[in-house]
């Protein structure tokens, strides 16, 4: 018999969003415990950079910011892929989201009263901060956005929100098992009551049993190979949903490009270098972004300047290297005081990884998978399409305020966000459920996971592991990157069907007992082969471009027919993946032009309100589970017009 | 051709019956700008699939992949292979409990000093989701900043003489902590807890100021200045204790 620990909560994931939602649930008195890979301030929450989105409107260039100018920068952000209702819900509650967080300890830069000199649209300009502001947050520019909104501390604002957050994690006495790996999630039917889980640290497999349990894992970056993502973003918790044959994963294809990766290593230098004036300049060290994106610039939304990058280096106007092809971001005008503070953490990337000194030399860039719009799909309350208890919240899911690209600053403001909100729902879950502490039930489901395992140690002969995952990566970036086309998509579909079939025959070479980290890799590679399967083959069948998913034999958006959400399902785990539709949400905004990146869009034939009348019912037929509240009723009507 | 680099690396896995502490030694070609991460993963993928090492964010961020490189506590992912000898020695941090090869256990130490130190804002103010946020001066929120940069790596402990004699000292990553509250004009903790909580042997009175912390620290935290801070502001409070006992008698 395995061991079982039993608890009301369980949380799988420690970042932001994870611990977040763990702190909500511990507030109400209920008992939780929080899974993890690593340690809860190594996540990659840790990471982010730039900021968080959210309308307080105190520095001088957020004047006049609210909620709703919020809401439309990410719905059209978003080439209208959002739930509009989500991204209402998002908005609204972001600037409460920033001061709970100052409330927590967040050291959030601040306005300084008084002139400063910043540069805009490449142009050194002054700019006087009120005086009757001083102290309170303040905000940089970030790309897409009406207005100067993210909230920051310095170029660390991952890693110091993520640390006062664990110091509330702390606080409240919350356990945390790290080194923890979620394998399957164990479910009667359509209700989950916990997961199997394998430690990291000496390899048992051991089952929690929870009234309610929460995925919140984030990305899967890794399956692209390069990637900006901490190296444990393969994809672990979208599988564990995925592999229930029953919860879709939502819009996989809807993957994010982040302009600035850094050549060689991928490494992210954040979007607040263009937001503080960092400019992109081709081989010939000319400024091209204003060629293509006049009134936006280097701060249109990053599928558009990704995509402009690209388009420009298949110009040829790329700058060859060794590590490939790659364009300059120039940040030498900012000087060495705010390169050393405001952007400390970019010129130390640069500095030790690639030996740039961005003061004085050009940063190489290109275009680098970042994020994932697509994930678990989940209700407004975060509860997941067909099984009761189960939750996800973060980058893992799809809740879905970024449809097919999302803002920068947007996802650090979501985690938090997201944890405030849908941490109450699941509180609220837990106190409403009993535990079902079936433990033949979670010994049946540890027996499949040691059968699997043992299969993989013992098979005589079979794939390197390593080699398949090069395989997949290969495939996802070679065909299903910026640019895609149907063709290419055809192949990277063929070629992902074959690696799904061959990830069935891994050998594991080390026997080592304990973690054995060979084990532990084989154990995640069928779910990273089917994901990028289902990444290929949404994108092959979305016969459209919308946001980050560009075809070049479908470059218009289609509102006629594409206006709707991908849902993916494997039923089946020998079979083949099920794809259905259903409607992106109620509008309120009616799809239009989003003022920046040039494609031309075929307008839906419906009215609006056609549109918004089979929402509902359609995605109660995919198995949405009904929400606390109506849908729509957090998202008042037409109240953009009076920003207009 | 790149240099031929050879890898000695410290190998145990404490789960493994009989399994005896040792040196592996691997050979690996150096191609442009190799760093310790790149090099491990390749050996692990070529050489030998159980060795186990940690690297999360692969960005010098994360404070994962602290290890003993050729002697010196340090971040193995931003470690470049041309910035040492041909013989790269990996060992790891010492201090730490080892869970196996190159991994060692900082999650579990740094949770029980975050409890041991209450690392977080104490104050009975409630939060008001309808208010403006409470006011800072822009100086005093990037001095908290500088405070909080420390990503919990562990380099300072596995350098300090101190730590490895005194099994409760807090070291500098543990008073680098409390400084960081200390600053921070949220917290309502008074003279008398930080006292309490800094002024003892396994505080700041522990430690016997040879700075390696300092010298080894990854993200160049101004630590001889924190300690100095702390050090300063408990002798203050000592001597005023003293003198409010003297006023007594």
């Amino acid at each position: 018999m395995s061991k079982v620990i039993t608890t009301d909560v369980l949380v799988i994931g420690a970042g932001l969003a994870g611990e977040r939602a763990a702190i909500a649930s511990a507030s109400e008195g209920l008992d939780v415990i929080i899974l993890s890979l690593v340690p809860p301030r190594r996540s990659h929450s840790s990471a982010a950079q730039g900021g968080m989105q959210a309308s307080l409107g105190n520095s001088v260039k957020g004047k006049g910011d609210n909620t709703t100018i919020h809401w439309l920068d990410t719905v059209k952000g978003s080439d209208w892929g959002a739930d509009q209702e989500v991204a209402r819900i998002f908005a609204d509650n972001a600037p409460i989201a920033m001061r709970e967080m100052a409330h927590f300890g967040v050291p959030w830069n601040r306005v300084e009263g008084g002139p400063r000199e910043v540069y805009i649209k490449g142009k050194k300009t002054t700019i006087v901060e009120d005086y009757g502001k001083e102290g309170l947050i303040t905000a940089r520019d970030f790309g897409g956005t009406a207005k100067w909104r993210t909230c920051y501390t310095a170029d660390g604002t991952g890693h110091t929100v993520l640390y006062t957050m664990d110091n509330m994690v702390v606080q409240l006495g919350i356990t945390v098992h790290d080194r923890m790996e979620a394998l399957r999630l164990i479910h009667k039917d359509r209700e989950c009551v916990g997961a199997v889980v394998r430690s990291l640290r000496d390899g048992e497999i051991l089952a929690y049993m929870s009234k309610t349990t929460v995925i919140a894992t984030g990305g899967y970056g890794r399956i692209y190979g390069e990637s900006t993502n901490a190296v444990i973003n393969e994809g672990t918790g979208s599988w564990l949903a995925l592999q229930t044959g029953v919860v879709p994963l939502a819009n996989m294809e809807a993957v994010q490009f982040h302009p600035t990766g850094i050549v060689p290593t991928d490494i992210l230098v954040t979007e607040g270098c263009r937001g503080d004036g960092g400019l992109l300049l081709d081989v010939d060290e000319y400024r091209f972004m204003p060629d293509y994106e006049p009134e936006k610039q280097e701060l249109a939304s990053r599928d558009v300047v990704s995509r402009r990058m690209k388009e420009h280096m298949l110009k040829g106007k790329g700058v060859q290297s060794p590590y490939g092809e790659h364009l300059w971001l120039d940040l030498r005008h900012l000087g060495e005081t705010h390169l050393k503070t405001k952007l400390r953490e970019v010129y130390d990337i640069c500095m030790y990884f690639i030996g740039v000194n961005p003061i004085k030399d050009l940063v190489p860039v290109r275009p680098t998978q970042h994020y994932s719009m697509g994930g678990i799909r989940v209700n407004k309350d975060g509860h997941t399409y067909n099984m009761e208890g189960l939750f996800a919240l973060g980058e893992v899911s799809c809740w879905d305020m970024h449809g097919f690209n999302r803002l920068g600053g947007n996802s650090l403001a979501e985690t938090v966000v997201a944890g405030m909100v849908v941490g109450k729902q699941i509180a609220e879950h837990a106190k409403k459920t009993a535990l079902v502490a079936d433990v033949s039930l979670a010994e049946q489901f540890v027996q499949k996971e040691k059968e699997k395992i043992g299969h993989l140690l013992n098979s005589a002969d079979g794939e390197n592991v390593y080699e398949l995952r090069y395989e997949i990566s290969n495939l996802l970036k070679t065909h299903v990157h910026i640019f895609r086309t149907g063709e290419g998509l055809e192949k990277a579909t063929t070629g992902l069907q074959d690696l799904v079939k061959r990830v069935e025959n891994v050998k594991v070479r080390s026997k080592a007992p304990g973690m054995n980290p060979e084990l532990s890799f084989a154990l995640r590679i069928e779910g990273m082969a089917k994901q990028a399967l289902l990444i290929a083959q949404g994108a092959l069948n979305r016969k459209e471009s919308r946001g980050a998913h560009s075809r070049d034999d479908y470059p218009d958006r289609d509102d006629v027919n594409w206006l709707n959400r991908t849902l993916a399902r494997w039923p089946d785990p020998q079979g083949e993946p099920v794809f259905e539709y259903e409607p992106v949400g109620v509008l309120d905004l009616p799809p239009g032009d989003r003022g920046y990146g040039g494609g031309q869009q075929i307008s839906m034939e419906i009215t609006v309100d056609e549109y918004n009348s089979r929402v509902d019912e359609e995605q109660k037929a995919k198995g949405r589970l009904d929400p606390i509240e109506p849908t729509g009723a957090r998202l008042p009507k037409e109240a953009w017009k009076e920003t207009q | 051709m790149g240099r031929a680099l050879t890898f000695e690396i410290f190998r145990y896995n404490s789960t493994a019956e009989n399994d005896k502490p040792r040196i592996d030694i691997f050979q690996l070609e150096e191609t442009p700008r190799l760093n310790v991460f790149t090099a491990l993963n390749l050996i692990r993928e070529q050489q030998a699939p159980d060795l186990m090492f940690d690297f999360v964010c692969r960005a010098g961020i994360c404070g994962s992949c602290g290890m003993m490189i050729n002697g010196r506590p340090t971040l193995a992912c931003r470690t470049l292979t041309s910035d040492l000898p041909n013989t790269i020695t990996l060992y790891p941090l010492p201090f730490f409990k080892l869970l196996g090869d190159l991994s060692v256990d900082t999650g579990v130490w740094f949770r029980e000093v975050a409890e041991r130190v209450e690392s977080w804002i104490h104050t009975q103010t409630e939060f008001d989701p309808q208010t403006e946020e409470e006011r800072m001066d822009n100086a005093t929120a990037n001095k908290i900043y500088e405070a909080e940069r420390c990503i919990e790596c562990g380099c300072c402990l596995a350098g300090c003489a101190t730590a490895q004699v005194v099994p409760d000292f807090l070291g500098a990553a543990g008073l680098n902590r409390i400084g960081r509250f200390v600053i921070d004009p949220r917290d309502q903790r008074d003279e008398e807890d930080w006292f309490k909580l800094i002024s003892t042997d396994s505080g700041i009175f522990g430690c016997i100021g040879m700075m390696a912390c300092d010298d080894v620290c990854p993200k160049d935290l101004p630590l001889l200045e924190v300690f100095a801070y702390i050090r300063r502001k408990m002798a203050a409070i000592g001597f005023s204790k003293k003198k409010e006992k003297a006023a007594a008698v």
